[in-house]
């Protein structure tokens, strides 16, 4: 890395915007639902009407309990919530409601995959505040137009120390942070509306040496564009430097078209946002019975499962770090093995990660959708296990259950083999009946083979597999096989 | 401690106020009344007392998560100067 870097050390911090799963907006009982006409869920208090007070929402309180705790930070006992004053027409209050010297989480980790090994990035504190509406500059004639709707929706911005050394890192670090709000429920993690966004500072120096200054890349919404913005960042300061430039502290855009970073303001005009504690909201006090409880309900969180089903399944790293990359795929895979019988949670995990997947990527749907249940998928794998059918046949077992056939019921795997006759020939004898005959129907294979070409074998057994419908045990053909051909 | 009256200026800048000289001189002498009241009151020995972030020592309160508010466009937007399909229009903004 340092040497794509010329030897130079790239240091990153990233804010995180999630917006928390709440029904209504944190200090109005307007909805927050995505997609309203506008300014339909623009309320008095989110207006900023004479005389309206914030009360705040008990969930996105619950919310960032729920993250404090799954981070292992401090859920302060109380925390403030301070005024932020900047002047824009999408702000009608002329400040935004957030929390400055007190917030709600302070400190925790996440941890995070780089290559084969984890790091853990430190976190400095998560705080609860509210969105600003949306400005609309185009098509008014020299106005611009302000759709309230967003204004007043609950955010946890979740700020990370500077502990990543790299757009890969950061990337890593956008996505573990991205699972878990959605593990936990309390962020619906959609980048495309928004619900998830992060800010990177970034800045370079030589290794050791004191922190460079850092420029602020906004509103990344895509995985994609981080690393390119982050990558185009560290490039761009790397040869500003070099070519004996200075950095100039800076808010920046990425471009995704020219796939540049470009300044937005620069220092002379940055925000002087005079934080203040709001006369209109109280401490915000947390009791420990409160944390408690939250506790109480907090799901099992990924690295643990993952620790889990290595030393509980037997499962590789890959496959345990694949099967907790969300909390759906997990529940399914557990739901599978315990269908399917602790003994087939290595197969239970290959039909979730490769077959199950496959199909639900190709379709488009989401894991929730699929028409096979997971204790279908489990009594289709216990019938591989049991040796009822092959691994050949089962994926055929499971294209029907996914059409549907063999019903809803927990058996569809079971009805199917019953019904279409799948059922693998055991019986040695009735093997070797088939086998004779396909010996005495491709008499000029067997003696090619006789001749020494290995190639007719492999001819006389698919004839041999064939002559079964697929239904024989393929070791065993084989070795029918060459017994009586006396090889 | 006193005031300037480039920071007045700033301060109005900030809040997006227009102001004659002649009101930022009022104004300076005004916030600088304020400021000498707060030094009076930072010369109190407070030493071990716990800062308060509110004037009554009391917990926020909470409200459940509940949708509570109907769509009252028509009468916010009926008070409002300018609109347009549902929008508030107000002078350009440009980044």
């Amino acid at each position: 890395m340092s040497e794509a870097n010329r030897g130079w050390e790239v240091v990153i911090g990233i804010e995180t915007h999630a917006q928390l799963a709440t029904q209504s907006k944190i200090f109005s009982g307007a909805s927050i639902a995505f997609g309203a006409a506008p300014n339909v869920q623009a309320c008095a208090v989110d207006l900023a009407l004479p005389g309206v007070l914030p009360v705040l929402n008990r969930a996105a309180v619950e919310c960032a309990i729920r993250f404090g705790l799954a981070v292992g930070a401090e859920v302060a006992e109380r925390s403030v919530f301070a005024r932020k004053n900047y002047f824009y027409p999408d702000l009608p209050k002329g400040y935004q409601i957030s929390q400055f010297e007190d917030p709600v989480v302070k400190g925790g980790e996440i941890v995070i995959r780089v290559g084969d090994a984890d790091k853990t990035i430190r976190l400095t504190r998560a705080h609860l505040e509210e969105d600003a509406g949306k400005s609309l500059h185009e098509d008014f004639h020299g106005k611009s137009g302000i759709d309230l709707n967003r204004a007043g929706t609950p955010l946890l911005e979740i700020v990370s120390e500077p502990d990543l050394r790299s757009s890969a890192e950061a990337v890593a670090y956008a996505r573990a942070l991205h699972a878990l709000v959605r593990w936990i429920g309390i962020c619906d993690g959609n980048m495309q509306e928004g619900s998830f966004r992060c800010d990177a500072n970034v800045s370079v120096r030589r290794p050791g040496g004191p922190l460079g200054t850092r420029r602020e890349i906004k509103n990344l919404n895509s995985f994609r564009f981080m690393q390119q913005a982050i990558d185009y960042e560290v490039r761009w300061q790397i040869e500003t430097i070099e070519d004996g430039g200075r950095i100039q502290q800076a808010t920046v855009l990425f471009d995704p078209e020219s796939g540049e970073t470009r300044a937005m303001r620069s220092k002379e005009d940055a925000h002087d946002y005079r934080y203040f504690p709001d006369p209109d909201l109280l401490p915000l006090v947390i009791g420990a019975d409160w944390i408690e409880r939250v506790r109480g309900e907090m799901p099992e969180l990924p690295v643990a499962k993952r620790a889990r089903f290595v030393a509980d399944y037997g499962l590789s790293d890959y496959d345990a770090t694949t099967l907790t990359a969300s909390l759906e795929i997990s529940s399914y895979y557990e739901a599978a093995v315990a269908s399917a019988g602790t003994a087939s949670a290595k197969p239970c995990a290959n039909w979730v990660m490769v077959d199950l997947a496959a199909r639900v990527n190709r379709e488009g749907i989401e894991l929730a959708a699929a028409p096979v249940s997971a204790v279908q998928l489990g009594r289709l794998v216990a019938r591989i296990s049991d040796n009822t059918i092959s691994n050949n046949i089962a994926k055929k077992v499971f294209d029907a259950m996914w059409a549907g056939e063999g019903g809803s019921g927990d058996d569809a795997a079971d009805r199917i083999i019953e019904a279409q006759g799948l059922k693998q020939i055991t019986d040695s004898g009735a093997i070797e009946a088939l086998i004779d005959e396909v010996l005495a129907n491709n008499a000029a294979m067997v003696a090619e083979f006789r001749a020494g070409k290995e190639k007719a074998f492999n001819a006389l057994v698919g004839q041999a597999m064939k002559a079964t419908k697929g239904k024989a045990n393929p070791q065993q053909v084989n070795q029918l096989l060459r017994s009586k051909l006396g090889a | 401690m006193s005031l300037t009256l480039e920071q007045v200026r700033h301060v109005a800048k900030l809040a997006r106020i227009e102001i004659s000289d002649a009101e930022a001189q009022t104004a300076l002498g005004e916030l600088n009344g304020i400021f000498s009241l707060i030094e009076a009151m930072q010369a109190v020995d407070t030493q071990g007392v716990e800062p308060m972030a509110h004037a009554l020592d009391l917990a926020q309160r909470l409200r459940a998560d509940r949708v509570s508010e109907v769509d009252r466009r028509e009468a916010f937007q009926a008070v409002a100067p300018e609109t347009a399909a549902g929008l508030y229009l107000v002078p350009k903004v440009i980044e």
